[in-house]
């Protein structure tokens, strides 16, 4: 089979999931109205399949700062970070998220996957280990393949199979790196980041905590895992996003351990591509400072997660273990996911269809990302929706 | 490591391929795992839990990359299993 057929195989293979016309994935959006509506084909449609966590895309205070980022310093920075790509924007914006974390160091990425790919690589290479949670997000095993370290996984937040893989590894725990998530992205669920701690302060280990998901959602402050459990002192080192709860696209990794620095010098997803525009880094230091002081948002998008979860679970869909912004429920078959999807879609919801083997243990995926910025009687019909479709896809 | 433990390895595989894999094919060291036995990477996985289970051992999923065959993946086990 030439490179060529290969790709028609796995064409082949998609087809057999998705007839033609059932465009599930990159669907096209034609217009977007709010932080929850937008119009695919001729629909108006509920937006309950984006990661806009805070409902930040449209604040004025954002838009604003990116219109005069664009007026004075151009649409991009047309350079590396290494090279001419530090403006003070990427600096400040660095000095903000140190502050943020109470930590000495912060380095801002392009995206949040080169964040990862960035900081795992930096860290770790050949010869050296990574533990990761067998649920990571792409971007941890992209980073770890980067890396050319050994890749050993735990199961899924399962602390038995992690302490045995870290007493396995002996000597060698001394340059090994533990990766985790504040919340996953597949079920919503987030890292038993207590028990992880007391294991790597057992056994010894650096430990990354990747809140990509959990960055504006938990703590009261909104800094993710590491706040709500009062853990941030544990954690060596911190990674995520400005694509959710900031609203706008690039990532960031932060530490006490002053090493970080180095990384600007041996990573290349950080050296190796432009550095985000102007445009990008204003607006996400505008939304750094909502989310700082958005604790009403954090409470509107937890009513709003707790309803929904409510509501799906009452209907009797198998759901992720804890109620949060990203709620997924679990079918058996691609089919019974597919044909749900359809059907919200034709209710006028959009949401995230995950297929095997994407989504974990061979289950298939409906999955809802709830924001601050939905209404209760938004919330109310989605709820309403997914149980009146309850017996059609699940009897 | 002994040469007992490398058969126990073998066997071990053997047995637990021919179970997950329903199929009629007759496994040998030689058999190919995904053109013979059309074995997924879930299924893989799940495999090389057990198995690492069974031998107290912990295998990097990267190494699981150049494995053809049932002999490559006991060659591998038995690897490991000697450096710890």
């Amino acid at each position: 089979m030439n490179l060529l057929e290969k790709l028609d195989a796995a064409a082949a293979a998609r087809k057999a999931l998705l007839p033609d016309g059932v465009g599930a994935f990159g669907i096209p959006i034609e217009e977007v109205y709010s932080a929850t509506e937008a119009r695919i084909g001729d629909r108006r449609v509920l937006l309950l399949g984006t990661n806009n966590y805070l409902g930040l895309t449209f604040a004025p205070e954002c838009i604003r700062a990116a219109h005069e980022a664009i007026d004075k310093e151009g649409t991009g920075t047309t350079g590396s970070r290494m090279a001419n790509g530090s403006y003070f924007g990427h600096r400040a914006l660095e000095r903000e998220f140190a502050d943020f974390y109470q930590c000495s160091s912060s380095i801002v990425f392009t995206t949040g996957y080169q964040a990862n790919l960035g900081t795992i690589s930096g860290l770790v290479g050949p010869g050296d280990t990574v533990l990761i949670d067998g649920d990571s997000h792409a971007s941890i095993y992209d980073g770890c393949i980067l890396s050319g370290a050994d890749i050993i996984r735990f199961k899924h937040n399962d602390m038995a199979d992690m302490e045995k893989r870290l007493r396995r590894l002996g000597d060698r725990v001394e340059t090994t790196l533990i990766i985790a998530e504040g919340i996953y992205s597949m079920l919503g669920d987030q890292a038993p980041l207590a028990e992880i701690v007391k294991l790597k302060n057992t056994y010894g280990g650096t430990l990354l905590l990747d809140e990509a998901h959990s960055l504006g959602v938990l703590g009261e402050t909104g800094q993710g895992l590491v706040e709500k459990t009062g853990l941030l002192q544990e954690v060596d080192f911190i990674t995520g996003t400005f694509s959710k709860s900031l609203c706008s696209i690039g990532g960031y990794c932060v530490s006490n351990h002053p090493q970080l620095e180095q990384l600007r010098y041996v990573s290349h997803p950080y050296i190796f591509t432009a550095s985000p525009s102007p445009a990008t880094i204003a607006s996400t230091r505008a939304a750094l400072e909502l989310l700082r002081k958005g604790s009403h948002l954090r409470k509107q998008l937890w009513r709003n997660c707790t309803q929904l979860y409510a509501q799906l679970k009452e209907a009797g869909y198998t759901l992720g273990p804890d109620p949060g912004p990203v709620i997924a429920a679990m079918l058996d078959t691609p089919q019974q996911a597919l044909l749900l999807w359809q059907n919200l879609l034709e209710h006028n919801i959009y949401v995230n269809l995950i297929l095997p083997p994407a989504a974990p243990e061979g289950k298939s995926l409906v999955r809802c990302s709830v924001n601050a910025a939905h209404t209760t009687e938004q919330i109310q019909y989605v709820g309403d929706t997914f149980a009146k479709l309850h017996s059609l896809v699940c009897e | 490591m002994t040469e007992s433990n490398y058969d126990e390895i073998m066997t071990l595989l053997c047995d637990r391929l021919s179970s997950l894999t329903n199929s009629n094919v007759q496994i040998t060291s030689e058999t190919n795992l995904i053109s013979q036995l059309s074995i997924d990477s879930i299924k893989l996985l799940n495999l090389i839990m057990e198995i690492e289970d069974t031998f107290d051992v912990s295998i990097p999923i990267n190494a699981l990359t150049d494995i053809q065959t049932v002999r490559e993946l006991a060659d591998l086990v038995h690897k490991i299993k000697s450096a710890s």
